[in-house]
């Protein structure tokens, strides 16, 4: 099956075909370089995402910003989403705190990226 | 009146990234006598907003988030010992480098300062800047102001968005208005190009499936309290809507994202010369202004895309600044340069007449080129040159010419780009 997709190494931008059998992609076309090729087989098999999200702090009004330690599976996303969404911290919290531990079973930490209070 | 004088050797005006690094890099030139004044309650800037990744793999080779970017050079600043008052809005700046701020613990107080580094960012194009009519109703933000309620708040604009302009902060909006629950309908842009980077289209808007729809734009506005929706149309080559292209889109809310202008009230009070081109002061690549002892850096002298860049520049603003306050002579001539062929917002835009290190340009391609050679002329003389695979106005091209070169050429220097083909 053909897949179309914009690679994102450089400001090209070009336009790759990928040649998709559900498992492993067999050929790219319309890269520019070899990035374009590497991106289109990741992007294609195992998409990744960083995940930077808002909790709710106990007693404030404002959130505290978090993020994933490392990327995630893209099809996760909405579930880490949802998953911190029940999450409430109370202050004070540190930069790096583990704020959700292994989400989702992926083994991946989310952690805060800010302090507050105290 | 009788107002609190303070008297410092170096006072810096904004403390995001900019004004930080400015600051950490005189204290480190030996500078002890400095002051930095943020007018909101935190340092920080404009980072403590963007708490999404993609920061930093310059300057500390990892990817951080604004947030965390910004504890970086603030807790080198608190390291340092360099003083620094929050909730202090500067509100004067006279030629002679004396400024007034007002705070709440502080009230009126003056600062008579030996330089001044400004470091003030830039704000967002208004609505009103653009010229969309019927806009009093509730529901329509700037990008960066959505994103302040939201990630500083706590609170969300609205359930369905519609994104006019596709600079980053509106795809970054995209992504976090979605991940909050919003339901993101389009993201319309004017240019047949969007300013925004490949990655933030890719990451923002495609993977949520956002149509972009490019020469479209916003042509009216629905709803008398609320917004209730918009109609968009598409423009033709000389951007006017194309009768019987207009589409109706139901939505609450509308977030501009058109672009940003340095935020230079205060220079301009203090006598210092601003660029058309850029929007910021004009200064010499020791980022000096025409006022004496007073320099410019990061977004309020020329709009970055990555704050890595935006720390190095400040940094050196606050060497230069050092220098200044050290006695040393400032210099003296300065030549303007040009902007040539597809070249706009070039910074520096005037030089000293002997630069004493190389020099590094930076400016906007005025349209998409690929294959594209920059090259700095000089009377007739090639005093460098770049190939480029390609070139965009979304992203700060440079060239840098080295110091000798200069010594051995004489006449108008012009920084220009062409097409070479492959
Ligand atoms: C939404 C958004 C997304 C971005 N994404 C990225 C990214 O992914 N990667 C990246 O590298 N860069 C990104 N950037 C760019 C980067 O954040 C900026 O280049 C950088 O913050 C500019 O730093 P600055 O110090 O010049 O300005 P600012 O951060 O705007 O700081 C200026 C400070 O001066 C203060 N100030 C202004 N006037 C006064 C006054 N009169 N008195 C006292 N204080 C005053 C302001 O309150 C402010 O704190 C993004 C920017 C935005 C807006
Ligand atoms: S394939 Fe290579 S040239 Fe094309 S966008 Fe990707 S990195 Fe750039």
């Amino acid at each position: 099956m053909k897949r179309e997709l914009t690679c994102i190494g450089c400001p090209m931008g070009c336009r790759l075909t990928a040649e998709f059998n559900g498992t492993e992609v067999t050929e790219v076309t319309g890269n520019g370089c070899a990035v374009g090729a590497r991106y289109a087989r990741e992007e294609l098999t195992n998409p990744k995402r960083m995940v930077t999200a808002l909790v709710r702090v106990v007693g404030m009004e404002r959130p505290l910003s978090v993020k994933t330690e490392a990327p995630i599976e893209k099809r996760l996303v909405f579930d880490c989403l949802a998953a911190l969404g029940a999450v409430a911290v109370a202050p004070p919290v540190r930069i790096g705190d583990v704020i959700l531990e292994n989400v989702l079973g992926t083994g991946v930490n989310v952690v805060a990226t800010e302090d507050i209070g105290g | 009146m009788n107002m609190k004088t303070k008297r410092v050797d170096l006072l810096i005006i904004g403390g995001g990234p900019a004004g930080l690094a400015a600051a950490c890099a005189a204290r480190e030139a030996g500078v002890t006598n400095l002051l930095i004044l943020e007018r909101e309650d935190a340092l920080g800037g404009i980072l403590r907003q963007c708490i999404h990744n993609g920061f930093g793999l310059h300057t500390f080779q990892e990817e951080l988030t604004g947030p965390e970017y910004a504890a970086r050079y603030i807790a080198r600043v608190q390291e340092l010992g360099i003083p620094y008052e929050c909730g202090a809005m500067v509100i004067s700046l006279s030629p002679e480098r004396r400024a007034v701020y007002v705070s709440r613990t502080e009230g009126i107080v003056a600062v008579e300062a030996g330089a001044v580094i400004l470091a003030m960012g830039c704000r967002e194009r208004p609505r009103g800047a653009l010229g969309t009519p019927g806009w009093r109703c509730a529901g329509i933000f700037t990008a960066g102001t959505a994103q302040k309620l939201v990630n500083l708040e706590g609170r969300m604009p609205g359930k369905r968005v519609v994104i006019l302009g596709s600079g980053d902060i509106g795809l970054i909006m995209a992504r976090r208005m979605t991940f909050s629950g919003a339901k993101v309908l389009a993201c319309v842009e004017i240019m047949p190009y969007s300013s925004g980077l490949k990655r933030n289209i890719v990451q923002c808007l495609d993977d949520y499936g956002i149509p972009l729809l490019f020469n479209h734009t916003v042509v009216d506005i629905h709803g008398r309290e609320r917004l209730t929706g918009v109609t968009i149309a598409e423009v033709d080559g000389k951007k006017r809507p194309i009768p019987g292209t207009e589409q109706e889109i139901a939505c609450d809310t509308l977030l501009l994202s058109v672009g940003l202008i340095p935020e230079n009230e205060l220079s301009a009070m203090a006598g210092v010369a601003l660029s058309p081109a850029t929007g910021g002061p004009v200064v010499d690549e020791t980022l000096a202004t025409n006022v004496p002892g007073i320099f410019s850096c990061g977004n309020v002298l020329h709009v970055h895309d990555l704050v890595d860049f935006v720390s190095a520049e400040a940094a050196r603003a606050g060497e230069m600044a050092a220098r200044f306050l050290s006695g040393e002579k400032t210099a003296g001539e300065r030549i303007p340069l040009i902007a040539g062929n597809g070249v706009s917002a070039l910074v520096p835009e005037v030089l000293s007449k002997r630069p004493e290190a190389d020099v590094t340009f930076m400016f906007r391609p005025r349209a998409v080129y690929r294959n594209a050679r920059i090259a700095v002329f000089r009377g007739g003389k090639q005093l460098a040159v770049k190939r480029a695979r390609i070139l965009a106005p979304g992203e700060m091209a440079e060239i840098t010419v080295k110091q000798d070169a200069f010594c051995e050429s004489e006449g108008e220097l012009t920084v220009s780009v062409e097409e070479v083909g492959a």
